[in-house]
């Protein structure tokens, strides 16, 4: 069983899109680099269950 | 011929002739250990404290100058104890637990490394290695007085071993020339870069990091606080990528300058390259500089620590980056955990199979520290652009943020392993009772009534009988603790109301139950010296 959520679970998104794109509006690479740096450890924290992150980021080296 | 190879701190063991240089045939010895470093002489001390004939040769004639290992872990301490050691080395380090670590000008995180009472020695001391080194030859000394059968030979090198079946001669090289004698066992505590590995043609495998060190000891009169203080791109940039600053006995601080992998170390090794350094790091402090060394470091290990009657032990069986103080603290479990296995199978105690389990449990233990001690090199000098961005990313959330500050790493300090899966581990029957004492756990020490439970437990395997009379086991010693006290309960019963432990000569549980009989006590008991694997 998977504990991923891989099935459609955002309600709105564009607007999830748009709060990302709009974080990096205006950023170097360097500064768009620590920004998803930030991100993805601050998310890592939310998510907290090592096996969810292992399967995201199977999913993400697909 | 036998030129030193670096300058003495303390010349504690002359040169002296020995009988078996006058010997018509090679004169035998149960065990001989190869090197006299803080290894080999916890090593030699522990295993003549157990009635084994043993003989340390050293190839200088005392402890080399020079601070390198400074950081002693609480259960190096617990082993010194037990060898009779410790009060000395703790009357004279530093005790420290407190811990800061900076980004630029900003504290990210702290940490405390004691955060619970009720054992008999601090989480660590800060002891130049000379200091280490001396207090186990003045024990060694102390114990040869009180007739432990253990000789030192200053300026014996060993030049060759010849590796048979059943022990090896060897091949010994001293100011009045060769002579050779014979062992059941070898020792080599010869150091990372061990010649008895290089002439037995063995291999030593692992990753070397691209960043090299400065290492500068200064003596200076401050009154910065005794806490362990680490840089990650200090402020004082120009004078390294990270930089560490800790305190040492006789006014001396240890300084650590992160100076890139690419360096003209003959340069950087100059007094007034130094000097600018720690100008910038202590503007307008005096000091003077006492000792300096440029390091590069590794994490490798041999594949195997046996190779017959050859065993490996300390730095020449593994070496891993300083961060987190593994070194010279690993390779004093490593003589912990060998030297009453040894010593039962020289006494016909135990089968030559529990040898092997120094092997596989030490083996265990190095790829634990090797996995922290490689993770914190990987933080503290990033490998890739990415690892950067990613370390650097830490260090901004820790500022603000709690949750990030356990990403920090500027070392994961020394802790004893575990042995899970050892396969001198019995039964794990206590229901409800803490995992930091299963099977394979090295013991906690707690406080009693008249002094602390480690010291009770003694040199060899013992029952700890807990809330209960222990049953009767002939031949096994056993301590008893009729009602135990908070500390007690929390690290050996936590839900459990009573218990009976089997622990090791080396204080780690072997088995634990509720309440057992004689006859399982007895299984546990030939499980934990070999006798399965016979």
């Amino acid at each position: 069983m998977s504990a991923l959520v891989t099935s459609r679970n955002i309600a709105i998104p564009d607007e999830a899109y748009d709060l990302l794109l709009t974080a990096h509006e205006g950023l170097t690479k360097d500064e768009s680099d620590a920004l998803n740096a930030r991100l993805i450890l601050t998310l890592f924290n939310h998510v907290g269950d090592l096996d969810v992150i292992r399967e995201a980021i199977e999913v993400a080296r697909q | 011929m036998l030129d030193d190879r670096y300058a003495l701190a303390h010349r504690l063991y002359p040169y002296e002739r020995a009988a078996d240089q006058d010997a018509e045939v090679a004169a035998h010895h149960p065990v001989v250990v190869i090197g006299g470093g803080p290894i080999g002489m916890a090593m030699a001390l522990d295993l003549a404290l157990r009635g084994v004939r043993t003989l340390v040769l050293d190839d200088h004639e005392g402890v080399g100058e020079g601070s390198r290992a400074i950081c002693f872990a609480k259960r190096t301490l617990e082993i010194c104890d037990r060898l009779g050691c410790a009060d000395a080395m703790v009357d004279k380090g530093v005790v420290w637990n407190l811990g800061k670590v900076f980004h630029g000008e900003d504290l990210v995180f702290e940490f405390n490394l004691l955060p619970e009472g009720g054992h008999r020695h601090p989480a660590f001391i800060n002891l130049q290695q000379p200091y280490f080194e001396k207090f186990l030859v003045d024990r060694i000394r102390q114990a040869q007085a009180e007739g432990a059968p253990i000789e030192i030979r200053g300026k014996n090198r060993v030049e060759s071993l010849d590796v048979r079946d059943d022990g090896a001669g060897i091949e010994i090289m001293t100011p009045e020339g060769p002579y050779s004698i014979t062992a059941d066992w070898v020792l080599a505590c010869d150091g990372a870069g061990s010649p008895t590995r290089r002439g037995l043609g063995l291999g030593f495998e692992g990753k070397v990091f691209k960043d090299s060190f400065l290492i500068a000891d200064v003596r200076m009169k401050v009154d910065f606080p005794v806490e362990r203080r680490f840089w990650f791109e200090p402020p004082f940039r120009e004078a390294g990528d990270s930089a560490l600053l800790h305190k040492q006995p006789d006014d001396i601080w240890r300084i650590d300058f992160q100076i890139g992998w690419d360096v003209d170390r003959d340069a950087e090794l100059k007094e007034d390259r130094i000097r600018a350094r720690i100008d910038q790091m202590l503007p307008g402090v005096e000091y003077e500089i006492v000792w300096t060394s440029i390091y590069t470091f590794q994490c490798r290990r041999m594949e195997s620590f046996r190779h017959g009657r050859v065993l490996f032990v300390g730095d020449s069986a593994h070496q891993v980056s300083p961060f987190g103080a593994r070194g010279a603290n690993g390779g004093v479990q490593d003589s912990d955990n060998l030297a009453w296995k040894l010593a039962m199978v020289l006494n016909d105690e135990a089968p030559e199979a529990l040898i092997d389990t120094y092997d596989a449990e030490r083996c265990y233990a190095t790829d634990e520290n090797i996995r922290n001690s490689t993770r914190s090199t990987d933080f503290i000098t990033p490998k890739s652009e990415i690892s950067r961005v990613f370390r650097n990313a830490v260090l901004h959330l820790s500022r603000r943020h709690d949750f990030a500050r356990p990403f920090v790493n500027s070392g994961r300090l020394s802790v004893p392993c575990i042995y899970d899966g050892s396969p001198l581990n019995g039964a794990d029957s206590l229901p409800g009772g803490p995992a930091q004492t299963r099977p394979g756990a090295p013991c906690p020490d707690a406080p009693l009534e008249d002094g602390f439970l480690l010291h009770r437990l003694g040199t060899g395997f013992v029952l700890l009988a807990i809330g209960q009379e222990p049953p009767d086991t002939s031949g096994l010693r056993s301590v008893s603790i009729a009602t135990p006290n908070a500390e007690t309960r929390a690290r050996y019963l936590v839900a459990a109301d009573r218990a009976l432990y089997l622990i090791r000569p080396d204080q780690h549980v072997a088995a634990r139950w509720e309440t057992a009989t004689p006859v399982e006590i007895e299984a546990a008991l030939n499980r934990a010296t070999g006798k399965e694997m016979a």
